[in-house]
């Protein structure tokens, strides 16, 4: 045995043999059925040197763009400070499993607690889980929960205007679940509060789900909406792109009950799709129904204020086949990246990078209207940093072009439509340059 | 780790002023959003420098205990050695910096870096094709079951609406077939731990859509009727589940997909090394055998026909269970643990965590009750302390073994034996580390007998003692608001 990963030495391995009372490491696998035995080698490549999985990994990322990033629909890019990198990489944090021995993890229940309590502020929320994977699945663990709360009413609203890819995931789940689904119809942009009232009229919906920021990137106007839900006896589920809940008006302000999304926009490196971080807070009454973990405080034997897991009965492993969630980790690592950016940033931190992003997208739609190319597709809704135009050209032939120029200029959701988002990390010089390419065509 | 408890709170260093944070300015007219849709309330994070922000957290740290801290005996959690090269390969900025949806032309470099993991996962379970889409084992669980569902529908059989799982399941099993929508039905453990054909046998009828099976069991014992349950399953028109979260022992010696598994899934944070995070995040991709591909979920990355790369959607599918392709950074360790072990180092990795897994059992049977005798897997179960005699029960060992320095194992799991405590050593530990962590299991069995208020009273030596668990599900604090409220 040879690998620099495995300590045995020859003498190691007779040691251990001879203790288990056989001759060979085979022996050990007697018990496997002849003609299930493995006999030929992997077709994988032989054992690489580091030099070589270095350059392995340089080889493709030479094969990829290097782009300036317009592109949002979800996931932003944003800067993030050097120390957050640094800190996540500490091997206690990183190399820790889920804190069940709480006597040797309070870093990791200490930094989910400091995570819960920034949610709650940011969403204006009574409590948080130690979240979720991702934006999307969190979404469809609210919609789950929605139903198990509301007991027989087995049907959930989904605004039209919402993300479509959390669309996607909640009517996979909710598919399979025997959850009926709704879209709820958009008008201008914006969903319909008359179409979610017919909805709600037929009594049995457990749970309506809008996006604060819709895809569209349009900030939404709920007023009304939560005493709509609360009459229907409908959970008020509010979709949001974290960082924006610095600026506008929060889920806790609309009067939601459950406030869920990605937080990748707390500075997650965009890498592709992930790992980025579902989060999912709730008033405090769903305390006992919400999915995932949930860290709490109480003190030791000998006084300390100490964290723990809490609440574990709601669990899955606990309940097995009686869950209504299977989830039984957290995005952990991410969740420690997220409370890092926000202690650095502050309120103060966060609300200046939606500025950045707020003044530069206005100030780019109007240079891009201004090229006689495009409209804003809906001119009378207000955007915080992301809109989306509709072009008098394809808008395939958009993107492609700024790609040659080394722009990712949006994301294309419709043959004529593009969706641009800025943010801190695009230069006035470089939005200018994606305006001359759109002039050009 | 550090024994002096560092207990501050980000919120406790906050001074009004303090900033952490320069932003470049683009110095653009500003813009005011409608002030009805402005936040009002006063958002209260922490007001905190950067050095203070780098001590805290740093501090914090101090108070965990890692793979990297010492020897982490966490049975079905495969807690073995995370090399440092795949942290600098996750983080290669031609990577990180990719949005998920920039044109399949300019990101072919991450796109065959899905492809080559999805081919290597598939030569490594013997299946046809794998989808890295899932974000965790448990998600994967739920993924592999909608593509057993999306598979029956495809065929209008829709009557199938139970789910069987062995009594010994992790706890996930059940929950994700709860979540796919399914029936629940538990087949019995023979007296040696692994599953009773006879009691499976007449379960299998043509309301059953899908066996799910761990192998290597809980137990850490292999199915050797494996054979013959897949034939029984598939006569009966149902799919058998592979859990991979006890592959481990596996590589090398037998495949998922030669054993008759149709579906199966892999815990990337657990063969394959990548880290746990303190609960995340993971990977959980799901593998399918041939003539079952079209069912995963979307979207797929496939291998044209000049080479490149292209991200497809199937009508088929079973639909989209994530935002895109994953977690993609976790995919890019996983890949870089493939290539540094190499074909060779992949078969040994399974052989040597099985054989460290017999020596640690074979070195405490005397001391510990062994309730299964024979060879194991990658881990396997003791039920307590032999000596029942002396009321210590495995939850005081646990903590006994915090004391000196180790994890403690999985205790009161599975729930087959009142006293659970399930050892998992992996391959990337060395006959001293095994040796050290033999003797300390013997003295807490010693001192059991001897001194048995000090094992109760463990743990003694860590950074805080016993948490008042009671207390905290009772009146929950669970945010920084109700704390200083209190």
């Amino acid at each position: 045995m040879s690998h620099r990963y495995f300590p045995h030495t020859d003498a190691d391995i007779d040691v251990m043999l001879k203790k288990c009372g056989v001759t060979s490491i085979d022996d050990l696998y007697a018990d496997v059925p002849e003609q299930l035995l493995f006999r030929r080698d992997y077709n994988l490549p032989d054992e690489m040197s580091e030099k070589e999985v270095r350059d392995f990994f340089n080889n493709l990322g030479k094969k990829n763009d290097d782009l300036v990033c317009f592109a949002g629909n979800g996931f932003y890019d944003h800067y993030a400070p050097a120390v957050i990198g640094s800190l996540i990489a500490r091997s206690e944090f990183l190399t820790a499993y889920t804190p069940y021995q709480p006597e040797i993890s309070q870093g990791t229940l200490q930094y989910i607690f400091e995570y819960q309590s920034m949610m709650c502020r940011l969403t204006g929320m009574e409590v948080s889980n130690a979240s979720m994977y991702d934006g999307t699945t969190a979404t469809a663990e609210a919609m789950m929960m929605a139903v198990a709360h509301a007991r027989k009413r087995n049907h959930v609203l989904i605004s039209s205007t919402v993300n479509q890819a959390v669309i996607d995931v909640v009517k996979t789940y909710a598919g399979y679940h025997g959850v009926e689904i709704s879209l709820i119809d958009e008008v201008d942009g914006v969903t319909s509060r008359d179409s979610m009232n017919q909805l709600l009229a037929k009594g049995d919906v457990a749970g309506v789900i809008v996006a604060t920021r819709n895809r569209y990137g349009i900030i939404e106007d709920f007023a009304g909406f939560a005493d709509d839900c609360k009459a229907a006896k409908a959970l008020l589920i509010m979709n949001c792109v974290a960082l924006d809940l610095a600026t506008i008006k929060t889920p806790g302000e609309w009067g939601a009950d459950v406030a869920v999304g990605d937080a990748q926009s707390l500075g997650i490196p965009l890498s592709f799709g992930g790992p980025y971080l579902g989060f999912f807070c709730a008033k405090k009454a769903l305390m006992r129904k919400i999915p995932g973990r949930i860290v709490g405080a109480t003190k030791d034997k000998d006084g300390r204020r100490v964290f723990v897991l809490t609440l574990q009965a709601r669990e899955q492993h606990i309940r097995r086949e009686k869950a209504t969630s299977n989830i039984c980790s957290n995005q952990g690592l991410m969740s420690l990246y997220v409370t890092i950016y926000m202690s650095l940033m502050g309120a103060k931190g966060m609300s200046d990078v939606n500025r950045q992003g707020c003044d530069g997208a206005h100030y780019l739609a109007e240079k891009l209207v201004a090229t006689g190319k495009c409209k804003l597709t809906f001119p009378n809704r207000p955007f915080l940093n992301e809109f989306c135009i509709t072009t008098s050209v394809p808008a395939q032939k958009i993107v492609d072009r700024a790609l040659e120029e080394g722009i990712l200029a949006g994301v294309q959701i419709a043959e004529d439509r593009l969706l641009i988002a800025v943010t801190e990390m695009q230069t006035v010089k470089e939005m200018d340059r994606l305006v001359e390419i759109v002039k050009s065509l | 780790m550090n024994r002096d408890f560092y207990s501050k709170l980000i919120f406790e260093l906050s001074q009004p002023g303090r900033k952490g944070y320069k932003i470049p300015e683009n110095h653009l007219p500003e813009v005011k959003l409608p002030e009805n849709l402005k936040r009002t309330s006063k958002l209260e994070l922490p007001e905190v420098d950067e050095p203070s922000v780098v001590r805290h957290y740093n501090n914090m740290s101090t108070n965990n205990f890692g793979v990297d801290s010492g020897f982490y005996p966490l049975g079905s959690c495969t807690m073995k050695y995370n090399p440092k090269i795949n942290e600098e390969v996750a983080a290669h900025p031609a990577f990180t910096s990719l949005h998920p949806a920039t044109p399949d032309k300019a990101v072919q470099g991450a796109l065959e870096l899905y492809y080559t993991l999805q081919c290597a996962l598939s030569e490594v379970g013997g299946m046809a094709e794998f989808t890295l889409n899932p974000y965790a084992g448990a998600h994967g669980e739920l993924t592999g079951l909608l593509v057993i569902k999306a598979y029956h529908n495809s065929r209008g059989d829709v009557k199938r609406t139970k789910v069987i799982v062995p009594d010994s399941a992790h706890g996930t099993n059940p929950a994700s077939a709860a979540v796919a929508g399914y029936e629940i039905i538990e087949v019995k453990s023979r007296p040696d731990g692994t599953v009773d054909v006879e009691d499976l046998k007449p379960l299998l009828d043509d309301t059953v859509a899908a066996v799910m099976m761990t192998n290597p069991n809980t137990l850490g014992i292999f199915e050797k009727n494996i054979p013959e349950i897949a034939s029984l399953v598939h006569a009966a028109g149902a799919l058998l589940y592979y859990d991979g979260a006890n592959l481990n022992p596996m590589l090398g010696m037998a495949r998922p997909g030669d054993m008759g598994f149709d579906v199966m899934h892999i815990n990337l944070h657990k063969t394959f090394s990548t880290p746990h995070g303190g609960g995340g995040p993971g990977a959980g991709p799901v593998g399918v055998r041939a003539g079952l591909e079209q069912f995963l979920p979307n979207p797929r990355v496939v291998k044209n026909s000049d080479g490149s790369f292209s991200v497809i959607s199937d009508k088929k599918s079973l639909g989209s269970i994530s935002a895109h392709l994953g977690n993609f950074a976790v995919e890019a360790r996983a890949l870089a643990y493939i290539l540094s072990l190499g074909n060779q180092g992949l078969k040994e990795a399974g052989k040597l965590a099985t054989l460290n897994a017999n020596y640690v059992k074979e070195s405490l049977k005397d001391v510990y009750c062994l309730p299964i005798e024979g060879v194991c897997k990658h881990e396997f179960v003791f039920d307590g302390l032999a000596d029942k005699s002396t009321c210590v029960t495995t939850l005081n060992v646990a903590k006994r073994l915090l004391d000196h320095g180790y994890h403690a194992p999985t205790i009161y799991f599975p729930l087959l034996f009142h006293e659970s405590l399930m050892i998992e050593p992996t391959e990337t530990e060395s006959l001293q580390t095994l040796d050290e962590f033999i003797d300390v299991m013997r003295d807490i069995a010693r001192e059991a007998k001897e001194t048995p208020d000090v094992v109760k009273n463990a743990p003694l030596n860590t950074p805080i003692s016993h948490p008042d668990d009671t207390e905290a599900a009772l009146h929950p604090i669970v945010n920084y608001t109700e704390l200083t409220e209190l």
